[in-house]
């Protein structure tokens, strides 16, 4: 499964980060790496982007780019 | 000795607060050899051979945004003496992870752990002394907003800088990466050491793969080999990737560390808050009308309840003075041509503009409270998705508003952008949002002729310039700046109330610019202005000014207004010397039209324009291309006057086809 799947108000372990480039380091830096937990907040008024809390702050993230972020353990 | 050192750390960590905390009022905006962008400096509280570098803040050393490449290389090449870098407690993880790639640049450093008033207030606690040793870096606790903890540090600060300790950085890598880390370092040793480059930080570097880097550092094909293959081997066993591996180490230690030292009950109660406060402001429904509501008030308040009725003080205050001083250069019978001058010329030019100060001052105050509040960001993650459409991301919308103040500091906030295209795209569209210096312009257009109808015509006028930057985002996005969408990773920060010090302190710095501006650009505008249609082409004294050399000019250019009915030689004046400033463009009519007051302008004013072509010389001003100083800014942050040229050349040549479209239309229907 995947980050942008995850319905507002559960949480998921991260798995693995794909894509590639400066986009991808850039989540991994901020803290997306394996087996970190993210809480799904909210999805903004237009639908995207999402906003995800992690290592005690909150950041925001397109759906498009939530996809390359697989996730386990969902609840 | 003088000292130099550099302030660092995330963004929204109080950076600036503590950055005002530590100089006061020693203030300077300063240039560095080797990078062209400015930065902001000052000298430290009681010790004045100490010089604190702001810089921007940053999440990490990886170039991604221009204003990490500032940062990335101002720490590289000018090498502070020392870093004090900047630590938000309340979201500590985060913030070591750009401690830990620092600590690999081997300069002395101090950590400020700010926001420690929060994390204790909310029932949580940081082993301070424990973190300091699992770090190697001394750490001090402190409060930036409340001032707590600031001597300490400063004092700290000064004994390293005294003392010179040698830099004890604890080495965090461990298992394989330690070993491809290790082996590494000792085969680029000389490189670095003759090229005087910190050794790990190029490791690390070249582990996550840096052909730049490897070129830089003249390896040999057999040592970039070696190292391709160590890398090779380590994510052989790692089973990762290697810049995955780079990020991982650094978080595991982080962890690590993290467990030992912090102790958290949940979120501080300044993170619940947040979540409570964004149920409102980033709700599905309300997210929207809140925000416009929002620049509704701020500009309702700015423009009707505070900025307007001070403007009016403001100006019959200056009324008062020039009929003072002009009954005294009489009485003292001072020659007219020199009375003529000091009131005509520099009086009322200076005066028309300095009357806008209230306004200017206080829609950035307003600005300023949505940037330190937090609200920025929201707004950033409400409107993403719209600004997508236009090829944007929600980031740009944040130099966008600052547009609405001006487009200078907007321009250069285009730094925090991420992509060029976006960086670019976001530069050529912010200087339709009219900027507050046009300001005085409606202002005196409407008195004269909308004056039932004001506030019709200021928003009408707004909205043209947010149309026309849709638009020409559209035309943009599908043509000259195609490209792919850009990302879009975004902190939201925790709401917190700007400090009144920093808030206080930005509304000086642009009272400081308008006031430096009205009598340095505008002064010698007014003057030149004056002695162009004083004067004609041999240099005598002209009794009627159509007879000047300024008339002369004006007519030349004049023509090219006839589509849009205001092809009178005052107007076209008027937006030429508005490119020096746009403020100048009431300046000089108000001396062409020789009026002393604004009855008598807006009677001048109607002999001169119609309505419509009133109405079509407003849209012609906002949309045009933007003044001097943001030209500047313009070319500065594209790196190119060619680049530059043609965003003026779009501007303009946009401002004239949108003008004469209004008014043929206005004409048409009216």
């Amino acid at each position: 499964m995947t980050l942008d799947l995850v319905q507002p108000g559960t949480s998921a372990t991260v798995e693995a980060v794909g894509g590639e480039g400066l986009l991808r380091k850039r989540l991994l830096e901020m803290g997306l790496t394996p087996n970190t937990l993210v809480k799904v907040r909210k999805i903004a008024p237009m639908g995207d982007p999402i906003e995800v809390y992690l290592r005690s702050y909150v950041l925001t993230i397109r759906k498009e780019d939530a996809a390359k972020i697989t996730v386990k353990g969902v609840k | 000795m003088e000292h130099l050192i550099a302030l660092v750390g995330n963004q929204n960590c109080g950076k600036t607060t503590l950055f005002n905390q530590l100089t006061g009022s020693n203030q300077h905006v300063g240039n560095f050899p080797g990078v062209t962008v400015e930065k902001k400096m000052g000298t430290m509280k009681r010790h004045k051979d100490i010089t604190i570098v702001d810089l921007p803040g940053i999440y990490s050393l990886t170039p991604y945004t221009s204003e990490e490449i500032v940062t990335t290389d101002f720490l590289l090449k000018d090498r502070p003496e020392l870093i004090i870098d900047i630590i938000d407690a309340t979201n500590i993880e985060r913030n070591l992870y750009l401690t830990l790639q620092m600590m690999e640049l081997n300069i002395p450093m101090v950590i400020a752990l700010n926001m420690m008033d929060e994390v204790v207030g909310s029932g949580n606690s940081i082993d301070v002394s424990g973190l300091s040793e699992a770090l190697g870096i001394p750490v001090y606790p402190i409060s930036a907003s409340k001032g707590d903890g600031i001597i300490d540090l400063v004092n700290q600060v000064n004994a390293m800088l005294k003392n010179q300790p040698p830099v004890h950085h604890v080495d965090f890598c461990s298992g394989e990466i330690h070993r491809a880390i290790h082996a590494i370092r000792h085969l680029i040793e000389d490189h670095t050491e003759r090229l005087r480059l910190p050794n790990r930080y190029v490791v690390t570097r070249l582990i996550e793969g840096n052909e730049q880097l490897e070129q830089e550092l003249g390896l040999t094909d057999e040592e970039c080999h070696i190292i391709h293959h160590i890398v090779e081997e380590m994510e052989k066993n790692l089973q990762t990737d290697r810049e995955a591996a780079v990020v991982d180490m650094r978080y595991n230690y982080i962890e690590k560390v993290c467990q030992q030292c912090v102790f958290k009950e949940g979120e501080t109660n300044e993170q619940i808050r947040s979540e409570k406060i964004d149920k409102l402001l980033t709700n599905k429904y309300l997210a929207i009308p809140i925000f416009i509501g929002i620049m509704f008030l701020i500009f309702y308040l700015t423009f009707s309840v505070i900025g307007g009725p001070l403007q009016e003080l403001l100006e019959s205050g200056i009324d008062q003075f020039n009929q003072m001083l002009s009954g005294l250069l009489q009485t003292w019978q001072v020659n007219e041509l020199l009375q003529s001058l000091i009131i005509d010329g520099i009086c009322s030019g200076v005066g028309s503009v300095l009357s806008f100060m209230p306004i200017i001052v206080v829609l950035f105050f307003f600005l300023s409270l949505l940037e330190d509040s937090g609200y920025m960001a929201r707004v950033a993650f409400v409107m993403d998705k719209f600004l997508r459409k236009l090829g944007l991301s929600g980031r740009s919308f944040v130099p966008m508003l600052i547009g609405f103040g001006c487009s200078v500091p907007a321009i250069m906030a285009t730094r925090t952008l991420s992509s060029e295209r976006d960086r670019k795209m976001t530069i050529v569209l912010t200087p339709f949002l009219s900027c507050s210096a046009k300001l005085p312009i409606y202002g005196m257009i409407t008195a004269a002729f909308f004056s039932q109808k004001a506030a019709l015509v200021m928003i009408t006028i707004y909205c043209i310039g947010i149309f026309v930057a849709i638009l020409s985002g559209l035309l943009l996005k599908n043509t000259v700046l195609k490209g792919e969408p850009v990302p879009f990773v975004l902190e939201l920060p925790a709401y917190r109330i700007p400090s009144y010090k920093s808030v206080l302190m930005h509304m000086w710095e642009k009272a400081k610019d308008f006031i430096k501006k009205a009598f340095t650009i505008i002064f010698i505008a007014s003057m030149v202005i004056w002695f162009l249609q004083s004067f004609s082409w041999n240099l005598t004294l002209v009794a009627d000014s159509s007879n000047s050399i300024l008339a002369s000019i004006g007519n030349f250019v004049a023509p090219i207004f006839k589509p849009m009915g205001f092809d009178d030689w005052r107007a076209s004046t008027a937006l030429i010397t508005g490119i020096t400033a746009k403020e100048s463009v009431v300046s000089t009519l108000t001396v062409l039209l020789g009026s002393d007051n604004s009855m008598m302008l807006s009677q001048m004013l109607q002999t001169i324009f119609t309505p419509q072509s009133a109405f079509a010389f407003l849209v012609f001003t906002v949309l045009y291309m933007p003044c001097v100083a943001a030209f500047a800014a313009t070319k500065k942050e594209l790196g190119s006057l060619k680049e530059a040229l043609y965003c003026a050349l779009f501007q303009t040549g946009t401002a004239y086809v949108v003008s004469l479209v209004v008014y043929q239309l206005s004409s048409l229907l009216m």
